[in-house]
């Protein structure tokens, strides 16, 4: 084990001499940090040297929106949720719908347990995209990693996307060897990752020695599309314009199924443990890590009374085209699965498949000026 | 530091070569200096503290630098750091520090009396002027590596020190965190408030970590002496004000400076210094006096006249905007300082400055009269 010494200095401090001032913040960590806590776990490290301060450092510098909840903490490796459990259970009870730390996730990628998906209507829903993450084991996480750790990642996957072929060939480009057409045409494909600005990500180190070893691989086809080193390891990606929910899901699954495959002949094989499912740098994506979703065209239930109802009853959640904060235009939403960790991937698919299906039926009756009433759902 | 300080023995399972920082498009004084063979014997080591050779560089090694700016692309966490990674830092000191080797004695000087002159700027051109250093706490990390309880320390420890002085320097204390909007209006019109960095150099240093705790700004009741509190570094020292009495300045400075000094002695607490280095603070460019002493003054003329910048270098002194570095010039109304800062001693210093800008006022009192300056020229101090 790697003795944490400046962890031992701080030690000579007093516990309130250490404790973060955290009265004008509002994230998950801040609501379960307090001082026994904070006491019980300031004297531990991961093996690989991660303590509590480098975990909550995020939150601690980043109070919060009144509004949005952040997350405020993350994992330098597999180890953290282990060694700083009494943080992050509670986190993730709070985050992930009373998930209790005896619960078990399922993981299933068995794309053939979808019902339907493959018949969303393309005059409403334009496009289609299903994204996780992964880590891989034995490796420390984006917060925390080395250049050596980091590099050794972008290798193993360049190996791994390398050996796909079929509908899954393509090619690697990295980030700091890129070309300005190269990067024209990445933009262009919206498919470019740029280093990060956000000060949640900033103040958790994961911009560091950018852009040594990121870069963006995809297949010929541009519908799997594959991140390296950003916020995790992995970020794997299916999209392609329309409503076949049913092909975009099919075609993550096989190709996740693939790369793992070619990880585990390394040894490497994801980081995943039955009570977590896969584990990822942010305690939000823990589970499935998983975000399935559409941009569909809502210009009139969006502006119903009971829109954010229907939405919470389906257990979905709407985002802006851009993305995360960003505002909808045009009336075009992104709506996507609101869970992650206690459900599996294709519940989690099903639920965004059966929910569009609904909403679309609901806006066309809206669209003749009828009541959508008898449609409302029950809680999911 | 939350950036990897201690899993230093799982990257030595990675070879060098694996672990080395790409610098090839960079252009700072750590990427001049550090090849392969010296990351390679820097590498496993760490101060007592547990800051290690890719914190010291993690700031150069995330800002490539820009190719008219040189920045130095290294910071030092806690005093032993100059010392445990001197094959690297050494070197960088040379290079910025105008060929200062490593058995060089540095000298402190802060007796106000050894200063000739300054009293006399000509106020018509010089606006305000002002001198500023840094101070260390012995026995704290610095800013790019303390924890919150260290920070906490020295900000109790300043609060301490300032609060004991009287007369002319009797002040108050407003901790960042506890600002009322209108002692914030207040230092913002008196442009004595600091805010959190913004700067990719200082925030990849982790610098701006846990802001605002334990930060903030200490001025007399006059407003011509003010101390920073856990910004760049433990402790800025300003003293001020407007017009060309640089004497006056210096004198309140060195007098304020020595008492705070004192202060800290007799709570056990004396500032870092050695008499290699003089006075050790977070950026290596800052070592030796810290000292950046300048006026605002009106040169239109001169600094239109094509040997502005070889007379400015000739006379040791740099130009700035009056915003400070990185600033344009307004109104033909520039800042004027040392450009030394290790090698010098603060009176040395100061009275470059002095006798400097005395020389460019007369320079420019003959170019505004269209008479020639030839004979003005200086030699290379």
């Amino acid at each position: 084990m790697t003795k944490n010494c400046h962890n031992d200095h701080k030690m000579k401090f007093a516990l309130e001499e250490e404790f973060p001032d955290l009265s004008l913040h509002n994230n998950h960590m801040a609501k379960v940090l307090n001082k026994d806590i904070y006491d019980k776990l300031r004297g531990k490290s991961t093996p690989s040297g991660f303590t509590v301060d480098d975990c909550i450092q995020t939150g601690v510098d980043n109070p919060g929106h009144p509004f949005i909840m952040t997350v405020g903490c993350v994992a330098g490796d597999e180890e953290s949720y282990e060694v700083f459990k009494e943080l992050f259970d509670p986190i993730i009870s709070d985050r992930h719908g009373g998930y209790k730390p005896t619960d078990k996730h399922q993981t299933d990628l068995n794309w053939e347990n979808l019902k339907g998906g493959d018949d969303l209507d393309p005059n409403y829903v334009l496009s289609s995209r299903v994204r996780t993450g992964r880590s891989i084991k034995g490796i420390t996480l984006p917060p925390h990693n080395s250049r050596g750790e980091r590099r050794k990642v972008e290798k193993l996957s360049i190996e791994a996307l390398n050996s796909l072929d079929g509908e899954f060939k393509g090619k690697y480009y990295p980030l700091k060897d890129m070309t300005d057409k190269e990067q024209e045409q990445l933009i262009a494909d919206h498919f470019l990752f740029d280093k990060p600005v956000s000060p949640l990500l900033l103040a958790a180190g994961m911009a560091r020695d950018w852009p040594d070893a990121r870069g963006i691989w995809h297949n010929d086809n541009k519908t799997f599309l594959v991140w390296v080193n950003e916020e995790d390891h992995l970020r794997v990606i299916s999209m392609q314009k329309g409503g076949n929910m049913k092909e975009v899901f099919k075609r993550f699954c096989v190709g996740l199924q693939k790369i793992e495959d070619v990880f585990k002949k390394h040894n490497h094989g994801f980081m995943w443990n039955e009570h977590l499912g896969f584990i990822l740098t942010c305690p939000s994506n823990l589970g499935t890590g998983l975000r399935g979703g559409v941009h569909v065209k809502l210009p009139k239930l969006s502006t119903h009374a009971k829109f954010e109802e229907i939405l919470t009853r389906l257990r979905l959640q709407k985002r802006g085209t851009g993305g995360v904060d960003t505002a909808s235009v045009g009336g075009v939403f992104d709506i996507s699965n609101a869970d992650r960790l206690g459900s599996s991937e294709v519940q989690q698919v099903q639920l965004v498949v059966d929910g569009v299906k609904l909403m679309v039926e609901m806006e066309k009756k809206l669209e003749k000026g009828e009541s959508i009433d008898d449609m409302i759902p029950a809680q999911k | 530091m939350p950036f990897g300080n201690s899993h230093n023995q799982l990257k030595m399972n990675n070879s060098c070569e694996q672990e080395y920082p790409d610098l090839s498009k960079h252009n700072n004084y750590m990427a001049k200096v550090l090849k392969p063979a010296l990351y390679e014997k820097l590498r496993s080591k760490q101060t007592p503290s547990g800051f290690t050779l890719d914190d010291v560089i993690q700031t150069g090694v995330d800002n490539p630098g820009h190719p008219f700016i040189m920045t130095v692309g290294c910071v030092a966490g806690d005093e032993e750091t100059y010392e445990v990674f001197k094959e690297l830092l050494d070197p960088i000191i040379q290079d910025r520090h105008g060929g200062y080797k490593p058995t060089d004695k540095h000298k402190t000087d802060l007796n106000p009396s050894n200063l000739k002159g300054g009293d006399d700027l000509d106020s018509n051109y010089v606006l305000s002027s002002r001198v500023r250093t840094g101070r260390s706490i012995r026995g704290f990390c610095l800013p790019p590596h303390c924890s919150r309880g260290e920070r906490r320390a020295v900000e109790k420890l300043s609060v301490e020190a300032l609060g004991a002085l009287t007369g002319d320097l009797k002040g108050k204390y407003y901790a960042l965190k506890n600002m009322t909007e209108a002692e914030q209006q207040q230092l913002i019109d008196d442009h004595f408030l600091f805010d959190k960095p913004v700067s990719p150099l200082l925030l990849a240093s982790g610098m701006a970590r846990d802001w605002p705790d334990a930060r903030g700004i200490w001025h007399n009741d006059n407003k011509t002496f003010l101390v920073w509190v856990n910004e760049e570094d433990h402790l800025r020292v300003i003293s001020m004000q407007k017009g060309g009495n640089m004497k006056e300045v210096f004198t309140r400075f060195c007098t304020g400076l020595t008492k705070i000094e004192e202060l800290f002695k007799n709570k056990g607490h004396a500032f870092m210094w050695n008499e290699h280095l003089g006075y050790v603070l977070t950026c290596p460019s800052n070592l030796g006096t810290g000292l950046r002493a300048g006026v605002h003054v009106k040169l239109p003329n001169l600094s239109k006249y094509r040997q502005f910048e070889e007379v400015l270098k000739r006379l040791r002194l740099q130009k700035r905007g009056t915003g400070g570095v990185d600033t344009a010039a307004v109104g033909g109304v520039f800042d004027i300082s040392n450009a030394d800062r290790l090698g010098f001693s603060e009176v040395e210093l100061m009275q470059m400055v002095v006798d400097g800008v005395k020389l460019l006022i007369e320079m420019e009192k003959r170019l505004e009269k269209g008479q020639s300056i030839d004979d003005l020229m200086p030699a290379q101090k």
